[in-house]
């Protein structure tokens, strides 16, 4: 009897703090939630007065902002972000490929020794730096030489600049995800292909690229989640004009910028706060698509290659 | 004036395979990273039959089975010296050409690998690198190799799903079937039965011990027994040096050295 009081101490004491771990995190993932939850629905009920006023449709698809008057359209911003986040992964993906494979198939281990941490100290650059290179570099390079070359006249404070702002800061995140999806693929499955006759550039193209699909769109996904949010860089080098832009040397206004650079400011107009939150709520929904959808592909992808 | 014949027909060539082997190797030494890891390697591996390299772990097995194909050469801390040849060509010479080499030899690895496509795909993945876009042709080779490995019946109905939904011995009896859809000449096999189940392991033997026919096989094993039961020949490899290679029956019942007795009667392994 005495043997067995004395055993079941000590178990009772393990059980109770499994429980009390499990619960624990299960109450903070919750919190974790409600905050998220909290955000929707505080930027819903101060976007509310904006909505009333009109259907959701004419503001999402008028180009017309002019606040004086009451005009809210949404689509200038929303196709400035749609264009800045569109070029920069046009620039950054075929260049972040290209230099992942390089890095892992071609490069010796010392060049990418080197190589890798210094990827993951640009990273960790802040953002208002780049904004400074893209004022101080960028914007004079488009303003005066690029687009002469096209004809076209600009200040150079554009959608491209902000484009290619854009992709010089998700080159690091893109680059380190993509190298370290390269290299969990299996050296045997290279040989496999080496050994069958094929060269390595076959190799690389047919399996190892194929095989690495899916973590490469994954690598993509989340270099667009960061896109789509950055704000402080972009809104230098990108005019902040609220029209469509409708080339690539034409200004443009990312939502991240509007609600930064007008946020606290002619906050007396009507409706003003109304828009910018809704905007922060746009910006909200449009990144929780992205990634809900891209996961459901991914998903799928997965299920089917591998 | 001699009459030359230009082209080799068949039965010449065949000729000349039973005449030189298949696989010389002279005086060939492998240095990873200025450590010596194959010394000093001749030898002569006969046709068609199976030669089983044997040794304890880290005696440079895989590495002597590499240096066949040249899979070595991606490796940058790699210094090869010596040559390889095959049907008196030497792959490590000015004028080899590497995919020529690869393609005359399937490799038969220690765990499945397919390849990220359909089982179809897989097979035709070689003979397509190769050119053939034929899509009659393809199906063709497709059928004839699955059932060399006896596939066929077995995923004839799903030859478009994903080759990672087989069983791991299915697998592996892909990877041979793959592997002879490029007509290579030899087989190389580096512990290919390791991680499958006994029977998985039997079928596979028992198809190499089909393919000797038609093909030069070379396998690498730590498994004394499988040694025993799939070969004709045995090289026993200690530190890097071939230490003892003749019939199977002489290395195992009566080795010369004192070492490969050892080995044998399972005091080093
Ligand atoms: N890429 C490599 N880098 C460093 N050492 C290697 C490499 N490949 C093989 N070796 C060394 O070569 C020796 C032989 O290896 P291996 O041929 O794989 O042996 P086995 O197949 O007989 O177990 C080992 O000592 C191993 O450490
Ligand atoms: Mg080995």
């Amino acid at each position: 009897m005495k043997k067995k009081a004395k055993n079941l101490l000590p178990v009772n004491y393990r059980l109770i703090k499994d429980l009390v771990i499990k619960n624990l995190s299960g109450v903070l993932l919750g919190i974790c939630l409600l905050v998220i939850i909290a955000i929707v629905i505080g930027l819903s009920i101060k976007s509310e007065p904006l909505i009333s006023t009109e259907s959701l449709w004419n503001i999402l698809s008028s180009s017309v902002w002019s606040p004086m008057k009451g005009n809210f359209g949404f689509l200038p911003f929303i196709m400035g972000t749609v264009w800045v986040t569109l070029i920069s992964l046009v620039i950054a993906v075929p260049l972040c490929l290209a230099a992942s494979v390089y890095l892992v198939e071609y490069a010796g281990n010392r060049l990418r020794n080197f190589v890798l941490p210094l990827v993951n100290v640009l990273a960790a650059i802040p953002p208002v730096l780049y904004g400074v290179w893209g004022v101080l570099f960028v914007v004079p390079l488009i303003g005066n030489y690029i687009a002469p070359l096209f004809g076209i006249s600009t200040t150079g404070y554009s959608v491209f600049s902000g484009g290619i702002v854009l992709a010089v800061m998700i080159f690091p995140i893109m680059v380190s995800i993509m190298v370290e999806v390269l290299q969990t693929i299996p050296k045997e499955l290279r040989s496999v292909s080496l050994s069958l006759g094929a060269t390595k550039l076959e190799t690389i193209q047919q399996v190892v690229l194929k095989k690495a699909r899916p973590g490469i769109m994954a690598a993509i996904v989340l270099a667009v989640s960061r896109a789509f949010g950055e704000t402080i860089a972009v809104l230098m080098v990108c005019g902040n004009i609220p029209k469509i832009p409708q080339s690539i040397f034409d200004a443009g206004y990312p939502l991240p910028a509007l609600i930064a650079n007008n946020f606290g400011e002619m906050m007396s107009i009507p409706l003003y706060d109304s828009a910018l939150m809704f905007a922060a709520l746009l910006l909200f929904i449009i990144i929780l698509g992205f990634n809900l959808i891209s996961r459901g592909i991914l998903k799928r992808m997965e299920a089917k290659n591998i | 004036m001699y009459a030359i014949p230009s082209i080799e027909t068949e039965k010449t060539q065949s000729i000349i395979h039973q005449v030189n082997p298949h696989i010389q190797i002279k005086d060939l030494n492998v240095y990873v990273e200025d450590q010596h890891i194959l010394k000093n390697i001749n030898l002569e591996i006969p046709n068609n039959c199976i030669t089983s390299i044997i040794g304890p772990s880290g005696c440079g097995k895989t590495t002597l089975l590499k240096t066949l194909n040249r899979l070595l050469d991606d490796s940058t801390e790699v210094k090869v010296t010596g040559s390889v040849l095959v049907n008196g060509e030497d792959i490590y010479g000015p004028d080899a050409e590497v995919t020529h080499i690869r393609k005359k030899m399937g490799l038969l690895s220690q765990k499945p690998f397919p390849l990220p496509m359909s089982i179809f795909d897989n097979i035709a993945y070689g003979p397509k690198i190769h050119g053939n876009r034929d899509k009659k042709s393809l199906q063709a080779i497709v059928e004839r190799q699955l059932k060399n490995v006896g596939l066929w019946e077995e995923v004839k109905d799903r030859l478009d799903s994903s080759a990672s939904k087989l069983s791991i011995g299915q697998q592996q009896r892909l990877c041979l079937a793959r592997g002879l859809a490029v007509e290579p000449e030899i087989i190389l096999g580096d512990e290919s039965t390791s991680a499958l189940d006994p029977i998985s392991t039997q079928v596979i033997e028992n198809l190499l011990i089909q393919l000797k026919q038609d093909y030069t096989i070379v396998l690498v094993t730590h498994i004394l027994r499988q040694a025993r039961r799939v070969s004709d020949y045995i090289l026993f490899l200690y530190n890097g040096e071939v230490v003892e290679f003749g019939r199977s029956e002489d290395i195992l019942l009566n080795p010369q050295n004192e070492i490969t007795q050892q080995y044998v009667k399972g005091f080093i392994s």
